[in-house]
């Protein structure tokens, strides 16, 4: 229990704060190109989602049994499914609608 | 005060609107008078709508998914009653009210008669066959429950009090955005399905945690049965696959309220990516509701052939290839939006391959007939019935697979047929199959054999005369969704379809019989050993139906076929020899009171009434932190009372213990 403790969870919440807030100004000034904007969003997303894993969760390769860990890999496999088709797609059908 | 709502809204523009309105409203006061006629309230609150246990819940949804298959039958039987008499204008229904019915038909089919129909046996079933005493989180699986309630009940209000989505099942925008759709239906459709969606997603959770963590002890994964794997692979694609349909819908719903433009094609939206998130669910949906029917057929097909199932590994490696290829494929319901041909080239390749794990199917099933004494129950007639017209589904399936095919066929009423095809005899038949192999176990006496026969045939014949003709239709070209037409060609073929929906009414008609027949001669048909039909697995050694906590001690398993087993060895009934204290969750009124909220919610939401809104959100919030925060969730039944109710039970077993 003492490995969660409560400064475990403070760190979790501080960065995933932060890793909110950095999207939300960029949408809200306009401070960087569309392009870069997206990018960064793209990237805050995914590190916001390894947070909580490891923060809020508490996976790691030590003391994580192994079943849940293939269950991890499971879900990476379809998101890149779900998310990598999408991306194929919209922008197979983006570059059609240019040319 | 109330929004959008006034006085118009009620269906008094039309007979036949008024007419269904009328027919709803007098359906649920005859149910309230007759309940209370009964003096039934109490018992139903206490003993079933506040329940946990996993088997009511079961039985619930299934309620829930007969009623809601009449209501879409009837949406069924008056679009084939307009096509047939639609000649040039003919015909009784005026285009707006046509495109409400197969909107509706199509929604209530898939959302909230065949999901919860699934649900529901998954429920009553599962916990018996892995030998546990309920679902993971009994508390989560009511609340699932009565937001699948609620969402169903969105659709019946859309009746009474406005109007329905005439954007069909699939609602795709730009037609479902607030430009061309302003009125309420599309906001009905997109609450329904939201509030249905999340209940979708925890019971998915839910089962795939009650198998992975709670089988009897010697339940290895190559025990389990096969219908418990078909759940186990349902439930996986469930948990991956509701939350797109979820993430659509709510974009959708933050264009039509907040005035967003996520799918408008002003201000750099792209409706094409609805297409796209709507179908990473919706290929998934059509393996989540017909691989549990796969398991069924095969428990049926294995207890009435005598046999043990032939070639049981490669029927769950091939459910297993079937759940994640069924992500790979979503694009070839959209092969004619203008993608690539490589890209096009790709999905149908993935398309065709998906077809071979099922073809694999196929033959374990009829290798396990193969030299059987077969019994020919209902279960297995439903079940034959499947294997043969769903081979022809399969065939037309592949077909449409191949792009420049769908080209041709995309849109006819071909692919109407092709998906009636798959879902009636595959879907349905195989959860018909389900329901009448086990309700002896849910209710402690048989259903009625010869009208279970008579409802298979009209429902076979039926479905043959009524989709055979749409394969031909749409070879000559026929568009689905039509309200008239001018090609005088098409109405024969029109009215050989509207027959073959009359004869399926023949079928719903002796499935009611049943009901009563079989109530009224319970006496005779009683199951007082549990075990009906010579059962293989754990759910047949068990009363029927099962005490509250289902296994008095948990069996240890030491085979694929447990039960049949201990049949075999003679240890099967024998008296354990002490009993110990179970603790059982205590009923909570916390599922209904969320459903009944979250019904609210999605209403208040439709007719735009904001305070309500507020108001129904905060009940629901404060209802979960407090059955959470409840300490006495469970109480204990004592090892004298468990003793008391097993020497009943082997008192009832009698002379044969
Ligand atoms: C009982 C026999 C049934 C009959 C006679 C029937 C009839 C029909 C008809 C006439 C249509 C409209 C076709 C068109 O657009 O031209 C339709 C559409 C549809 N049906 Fe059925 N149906 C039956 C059962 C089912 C079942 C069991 C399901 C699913 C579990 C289902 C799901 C659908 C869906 C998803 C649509 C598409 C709705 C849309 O266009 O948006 N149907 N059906
Ligand atoms: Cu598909």
């Amino acid at each position: 229990m003492e490995q969660h403790g409560l400064r475990n969870y403070l760190i979790g919440f501080v960065l995933a704060v932060v890793l909110s807030v950095i999207p939300f100004w960029l949408v809200a000034t306009h401070a960087l190109p569309p392009q870069r904007t997206l990018l960064i969003i793209g990237i805050a997303a995914v590190l916001q989602v390894l947070v909580h894993l490891r923060f809020f969760l508490h996976l790691n390769f030590t003391t994580t049994p192994k079943e849940n860990l293939l269950a991890l890999v499971f879900t990476a496999l379809l998101i890149f499914i779900m998310v990598g088709g999408s991306f194929w797609i919209m922008f197979d059908l983006h570059q059609r609608m240019m040319t | 005060m109330f929004g959008k709502l006034t006085i118009e809204a009620l269906p008094l523009y039309s007979a036949i609107a008024a007419g269904g309105a009328a027919v709803t409203v007098g359906g649920a006061l005859l149910v309230a008078i007759v309940l209370t006629w009964l003096k039934a309230w109490k018992y139903l609150w206490t003993d079933w709508l506040t329940s946990v246990d996993h088997k009511r819940i079961g039985i619930m949804y299934i309620v829930l998914a007969l009623i809601m298959l009449l209501r879409g039958f009837v949406d069924a039987i008056m679009m084939r009653a307009q096509q047939a008499m639609a000649l040039n204008a003919g015909g009784y229904l005026p285009p707006e009210h046509f495109d409400q019915i197969f909107s509706s038909h199509g929604t209530i089919m898939i959302f909230f008669m065949a999901m919860p129909f699934m649900t529901g046996l998954i429920n009553l079933i599962m916990p018996l066959q892995i030998g546990t005493r309920d679902v993971a989180f009994p508390w989560l699986n009511a609340v699932s429950l009565w937001l699948s309630a609620a969402g169903a009940a969105l659709v019946m209000v859309s009746l009474v009090i406005g109007k329905f989505s005439t954007a069909g099942w699939t609602g795709y925008p730009p037609y479902s955005g607030i430009e061309y759709n302003p009125g309420v239906g599309v906001d009905y459709w997109i609450w329904a399905i939201l509030i249905s969606g999340v209940g979708s997603t925890m019971s998915g959770i839910n089962f795939v945690v009650t198998i992975l963590k709670r089988r009897a002890p010697g339940m290895t994964l190559m025990r389990m049965t096969p219908f418990t794997w078909t759940a186990l692979c349902a439930s996986v694609l469930m948990a991956f696959a509701f939350p797109a349909i979820t993430v659509a819908c709510g974009l959708l719903a933050l264009d039509r309220l907040a005035g967003m433009h996520f799918f408008t094609n002003a201000h750099g939206g792209n409706m094409m990516n609805y297409a796209n998130l709507f179908w990473i669910w919706g290929h998934p949906e059509v393996y989540i509701l017909i691989l549990p029917a796969f398991g069924i057929f095969s428990e049926v097909v294995a207890t009435f052939s005598r046999k043990r199932l032939f070639g049981y590994e490669s029927l769950v490696y091939a459910t297993a290839a079937i759940a994640i290829l069924s992500f790979t494929v979503w694009l070839h319901h959209f092969f004619t939006m203008g993608s690539s041909a490589n890209v096009n080239a790709f999905f149908g390749v993935t398309t065709m391959i998906i077809a071979v794990p099922t073809g694999v199917k196929v033959f374990n099933w009829l290798l396990t007939m193969y030299r059987g004494r077969i019994d020919f129950h209902p279960s297995m007639m439903w079940s034959i019935g499947f294997i043969v017209t769903f081979v022809i589904g399969g065939m037309t399936g592949v077909l449409l697979a191949i792009p420049p095919a769908d080209f041709l066929m995309h849109n006819t009423t071909f692919l109407v047929a092709h998906f009636h095809n798959m879902i009636i005899p595959g879907v349905l038949f195989g959860y018909l199959a389900g329901y009448m192999f086990w309700f002896p176990k849910a209710f402690g006496f048989e259903l009625n054999r010869g009208w279970g026969l008579a409802s298979f045939w009209c429902w076979l014949i039926g479905f043959y005369l009524a989709f055979m003709p749409l394969y031909l239709l749409g070879l000559k070209g026929m568009p689905r969704r039509m309200e008239t037409y001018n090609d005088p060609t098409w109405q024969p073929y029109l009215m050989v379809a509207a027959l073959g929906a009359v004869v399926v009414l023949c079928g719903i008609a002796s499935m009611v019989i049943q009901i009563y027949v079989s109530i009224r001669d319970r006496k005779l048909t009683e199951d007082r050993t549990g075990d009906p039909f010579d059962g293989r697995t754990l759910e047949w050694s068990t009363s029927s139906p099962p005490p509250p906590y289902n296994f008095a001690v948990i069996p240890t398993v030491g085979d694929r076929e447990p039960f049949l087993e201990a049949k075999k060895n003679g240890t099967a009934y024998r008296r354990p020899a002490s009993y110990a204290p179970i603790r059982i969750p205590s009923n909570t009124p916390a599922g209904v009171i969320l459903g009944g909220f979250a019904f609210v919610l999605g209403f208040a939401i439709v007719w735009h009434i904001w305070w309500l809104v507020i108001v129904s959100a905060i009940v629901m919030f404060i209802t979960v932190i407090a059955r959470s925060s409840d300490d006495n969730a469970e109480f204990t039944l004592s090892a004298g009372e468990v003793k008391r109710m097993e020497d009943e039970r082997f008192r009832q077993l009698g002379s044969r213990a």
